[in-house]
């Protein structure tokens, strides 16, 4: 098959970007997303020009580097899919294709279609983890956790950062990678002792960032490639109110005491 | 080239114990006086420069991701062994240690060996803590399977993101400890030169792939965790950017590179679908619990599997192995299976493949068992293939997954460059010529959490300091090859892109010195690989500029530096004329077809000494002693 | 103090005091639209009813005092829902300095879409609601106290009937999003809630539409007539 892209160039964060065309020719349908591109890339660099620069890696959809906004949907069109794993058969001879990269104030575009998310990074440092020392481990079993909470709290790690739900945010906000992270930790019985105080520092670092609010419509969870469920973000939201009315301290208030 | 294992004396059991008690220490108040550079955020160099962080050494800590949470030990799906016996099986640390010798066909060095086996409680321990979600059972304690053959049922698993659950455990020590201002994050730097004074690893030169700058980075001792180098055969389950720069700049540093051509192919991923392919993707070893594997009889059968009758049909591992059938090791499943599509017998539009057919299963438990068990499987396969496999059987075929080989280290994870500590995949670690299924985590972690923050500080306890001057000399010098490098690299502007170069090498490397080798194939690839390599610094088309972004620019180094290895890793499968584990020597088979070890003759480990690019490495060897687990031969039949 | 300052510092503070001023409000919508179907008894008992509020809490409050006490508190929710939606608003808005050209909006709901204009075009009604009613300022021809009298008169302009019942049909868009979305953001996770927490929004805004559009339908229909 036949496709026409128009791809997102922009040579840097401070220059201006627009779209160029493309044209992708010869496709085979059990090709992926990104090696029609790694195609496109070929001939474009055989041609003298600069190919199109987009983050990757283990193309198994699960390192979380690869993103971008593909007709209008961050991962593309599939439930359940990163953009590694979205493969050609999903599209027909003469498609036109819109390639974006994620759009966020907190996401600066580095080039093309490759952004900055170190932001994401930021908001784990400022409380997602559990503080313990190596070495220094009760035995593995010696809380039981009950089941149903464990599946929960994986359900929730399962999340990539690849930042699929600050893209797909009208509010560009990454609420729902911040619950999941919360979250993973707050269902476990070792994340409880910093739970409270968690919460409050995560959510500041995600205000600072330059994130927006999130107003519950639910299209992060859509394009969310492990399906990760907006019900985090209510668990988020009342561990941070409890934190807040209860005046609970945080890590950051109390390190070094 | 000194090749000291400083193994501790004493008996096996207490070795790790003695080491500990002879390390020298370093004062508390002066540890954050040194400087600790960690090379990699897998589970090996996120775990290390976390711990290292948290006993308050200076940490520098690079990653040429764009967060340290991205490093391939996250796409490891299965497991991670541990002696923890919770099931009551039997299992125990001596049991893991013997299993673990015995799969490594014989290379391994025992003592490590035992510390790894000890050190799996730790980690156990360590990642439930940190929150890392385990399989539960209903009672709310630590579910374990049977994995990769193992007796017992050792292996804790997160469903089949093990490898991510662990990663994230170790970022979020690592985001802890950078909050906390004890480690210093470099995300997108790619390392790509070791800075050596007075014969001591004192620091790295690192590009940044944003803006393009070429930096000296000092400290007092260096910890490469870079990972394996499974991409010289260019497809590889191995994720895009995994690449040897980082071992072999050590390398030609003066750090010995043992067994390289020590490689696992794992046997169950879904083969190539056609020459635009960029990586090969696994699929979990358990498929081959309840799916039997088949060939036609006839070679060249062009039939789709379902007009195919069942008297038609070769259920060749069933058929060799009774006992084992589909089950039989790793290396036995890929070679057999390498053989079928070799006599013709191959499956699918490329004949490339074998059939991994659940039909029997899905009529002897029904399809919702079938589908309970590996339904997410099944999903990832009919996502990547457009096939589906309760209707029709899989194509499967094996694929370059794993390197035993690495970095030559001692007991302390110390390479021949003092100052240089290696560790994970990197290393030439603990594995022999064959890993264990679910036993790379368990690596990466124990040398990154327990071992390394040890050894490191006795190293920095003992060592001198640099001198300034000789330091800042020394890191001009290399910030100037490595822009020289660069700069010829981007000048050559000829005709082919990296990627065809690439390619090429992998099918020399694939078609020679892959699942099975020969003398004269070696011999062949040892002819290609420096002529391939010639046309590469004349021809390659790297385009942009060094200043900014240039994904062909990172490549181009990348491949000029497999484009040398893949020489050596040669040199070694050469030279190693015995089969072991993943080394498989056609010369040497059994009567039966199976690897034929020589222990007379190569019960060492192959450490090479680099000579210069194109010149004939120098071969040392490093004798390995069993005392505790006899040297016997593995039997499946 | 600390805990003031958070609540109103933090994105999820703020929606915090949106959702409990807007509880308040969705509270009083339901109070009046019960008020308002009073109409349907006749002028006598809607009357009635206006100097029942009139009255409410004497003899401890004077005259007012109540119906005051209501204004000022309601003013203050709204003070707060506003200014806290503003500020997300601008929050939200920084956060996407570059739009997208293509944009696939087919997983966002018609309401969650128009929360925000629908609550400015709400806003204006409500003005345009109390300059109508209670002070009778656009109104042709009020008279103080004829409640009856006054709501038949403004809805036999059938453009201003019209005019409510798009008001109305915004403000149950609104109250639908806004009452799913309280339960998220005040963490309500009972799995038993989150199921019914859409067809509970739903119903009510339902409910609240059929009752407030009744009046003015009841008007134009000649049901409810000048006696």
């Amino acid at each position: 098959m036949d496709l026409t892209l128009h791809v997102w160039r922009q040579a840097g964060t401070s220059a201006a970007g627009d779209f160029q065309t493309y044209k992708a020719v010869g496709i085979n349908g059990s090709m992926s997303f990104l090696e029609m591109l790694d195609l496109v890339n070929e001939n474009i660099t055989r041609e003298g020009g600069d190919p199109i620069a987009f983050e990757h890696d283990c193309r198994e959809g699960i390192c979380g580097s690869c993103g971008m906004v593909v007709n209008g949907i961050a991962h593309g069109p599939h439930d359940m899919t990163t953009v590694c794993q979205l493969h050609m058969r999903s599209f027909a001879d003469g498609d036109e294709v819109w390639i974006e990269p994620f759009r966020a104030r907190a996401f600066p575009v580095l080039k093309d279609l490759v952004v900055e998310r170190a932001a994401l990074d930021r908001i784990v440092q400022a409380g997602g983890y559990v503080s313990i020392r190596t070495g220094s481990a009760p035995d593995a079993n010696a809380t039981p956790v009950p089941k149903p909470d464990a599946d929960r709290a994986f359900d929730a790690a399962a999340c990539i950062g690849c930042g699929a739900c600050v893209a797909a945010c009208p509010n560009a906000s990454a609420m729902l990678f911040t619950a999941a992270k919360a979250a993973h930790l707050s269902y476990l019985p070792q994340g409880q002792t910093e739970r409270l105080g968690r919460a409050l520092d995560m959510v500041a670092v995600h205000d600072d960032e330059g994130f927006g609010n999130c107003t519950n419509h639910g299209a992060c969870q859509v394009v969310c490639p492990k399906g990760i469920s907006v019900d985090y973000i209510a668990r988020l939201n009342r561990d941070t109110i409890r934190a807040t009315l209860g005046g609970v301290g945080s890590p950051a208030a109390t390190a070094g005491q | 080239m000194q090749l000291d294992a400083r193994i501790p004396s004493g008996p096996v059991e207490e070795k790790w114990t003695r080491r500990q008690f002879d390390m020298k220490l370093v004062n508390p108040a002066n540890k954050r006086k040194y400087n600790v550079i960690v090379v990699g955020t897998g589970l090996a160099g996120g775990a290390a420069a976390a711990t290292l962080g948290e006993l308050g050494y200076n940490v520098q800590c690079f990653t040429f991701h764009d967060s340290p949470r991205r490093a391939h030990s996250i796409a490891a799906q299965g497991g991670i062994n541990a002696a923890k016996n919770y099931q009551g099986d039997g299992d125990s640390i001596y049991r893991l240690f013997y299993d673990t010798v015995k799969g490594g066909d014989f290379r391994s060095r025992e003592a490590n060996v035992y510390r790894l086996a000890e050190l799996s409680l730790n980690i156990i321990d360590q990642a439930v803590a940190q929150g890392v979600p385990f399989a539960r059972e209903y009672g709310g304690l630590l579910a374990n399977r049977s994995f990769g053959g193992a007796q017992v049922s050792r292996t804790f698993y997160a469903r089949g993101q093990t490898g991510q659950q662990l990663l994230l455990g170790a970022y979020q020590a690592l985001e802890r400890q950078i909050a906390l201002g004890t480690v210093k994050m470099h995300n997108r730097s790619e390392m790509l030169d070791v800075i050596v004074v007075d014969g001591r690893a004192r620091g790295i030169v690192t590009r940044h792939l944003v803006t393009g700058k070429i930096e000296a980075h000092m400290a007092d001792a260096v910890v490469l965790g870079t990972g394996g180098y499974s991409n010289v055969f260019f497809l590889s389950t191995n994720a895009m950017m995994c690449n040897v720069t980082a071992t072999w700049r050590a390398h030609k540093r003066g750090a010995g590179f043992a067994n390289p051509s020590f490689t696992q192919i794992h046997p169950t991923c879904i083969p190539q679908g056609g020459e635009y392919q960029s990586k090969l993707t696994l699929m979990s070893e358990s498929l081959r619990n309840d799916g039997r594997i088949w060939v036609p009889a006839r070679a060249g059968d062009t039939r789709p599997a379902s007009d195919i009758p069942e008297s038609e049909r070769d259920y060749y591992l069933e058929r060799l192995y009774p006992s084992f059938g589909n089950l039989s090791p790793r290396d036995i499943a890929s070679r057999r299976a390498k053989e079928m599509v070799d006599a013709g017998h191959g499956i699918g539009d490329l004949k490339n493949g074998v059939f991994l057919d659940f039909a029997d299963a899905i009529k002897r438990l029904g399809r919702d068992v079938v589908s309970e068990r590996y339904g997410n499987l099944f999903e990832m396969y009919e996502k990547i293939t457009g096939e589906n496999p309760y209707e029709r059987p899989m194509r499967i075929y094996p694929a370059p997954h794993y390197t035993m080989g690495g970095l030559w280290v001692d007991y302390d994870l110390e390479t021949t460059l003092p100052g240089l500590f290696c560790i994970g995949e990197a290393n030439f670690s603990d594995h022999g010529a064959n890993r264990l299924g679910a036993s790379a985590l368990m690596q990466g972690l124990a040398d990154g959490y327990f071992i390394a923050p040890l050894t490191v500080g006795n190293y920095l306890a003992e060592a001198p300091r640099a001198d300034a001057d000789a330091s800042a000399l020394a890191a001009q010098g290399v910030v100037k090859e490595v822009e020289a490098r660069q700069q010829l690299l981007l000048g050559i502007n000829g005709s082919r892109t990296v990627d065809s170069f690439h390619v090429e090498l992998g099918r020399i490397m694939w078609n020679h010195c892959g699942m099975a080798r020969n003398e004269a194939g070696l011999k062949k690839a040892l002819q290609e690989i420096p002529q391939l390599r010639e046309e590469f610094w004349e021809n390659v088309l790297v385009p942009g500029s060094g200043a900014s972004l240039n994904q062909s620019l990172e490549k181009a180094g990348r491949v000029a530096d497999f484009l040398e290895f893949a020489e050596v890793m040669c040199h070694d499968a050469l030279t190693r004329d015995e089969s072991c584990g993943g080394h498989f020597r056609e010369e040497h088979v059994t009567e039966e077809g199976e690897a034929r070890r020589d222990d007379e003759n190569f019960a060492h480990s192959a450490v090479w000494e680099f000579t210069g690019v194109g010149n004939a490495p120098v071969r040392h060897e490093e004798p390995l002693t069993f005392e505790h687990v006899p040297l016997s031969q593995r039997s499946y039949k | 103090m600390r805990q003031a300052v958070t609540l109103y510092q933090s994105s999820i503070g703020k929606k915090f005091l949106m959702a409990v001023s807007g509880i308040l409000l969705a509270g009083f919508v339901v109070v009046h639209m019960i008020g308002n179907l009073k109409m349907f008894e006749g002028p006598e008992s809607m009357d009635g009813y206006a100097v029942f509020l009139k009255g409410l809490g004497s003899p401890i409050l004077p005259e007012y005092g109540a119906l005051w006490i209501t204004r000022i508190v309601l003013l203050l929710a709204v003070g707060i829902h506003m200014v806290a939606a503003f500020q997300l608003w601008r929050r939200s808005r920084a956060a996407r300095d570059v739009a997208y050209r293509k944009n696939d909006s087919q997983v966002f709901s018609y309401a969650s879409r128009t929360l925000r204009w629908g609550g400015v075009i709400i806003l204006l009604f409500v003005i345009y609601h109390i300059l109508h009613f209670t002070t009778g300022n656009v109104h042709s021809d009020f008279a103080y106290g004829s409640v009856y009298q006054n709501v038949v008169i403004g809805f036999q302009n059938t453009p201003v009937a019209l005019f409510y019942l798009v008001a109305v049909g915004a403000l149950s868009l609104h109250l639908y999003h806004g009452l799913w979305s309280v339960f998220t953001t005040l963490g309500v996770q009972n799995p038993r809630v989150t199921r019914v927490r859409r067809p509970l929004a739903a119903g009510l805004s339902i409910l609240l539409f059929v009752g407030y559009a009744a009046v003015p339908v009841g008007v134009m229909a000649g049901i409810l007539t000048l006696r």
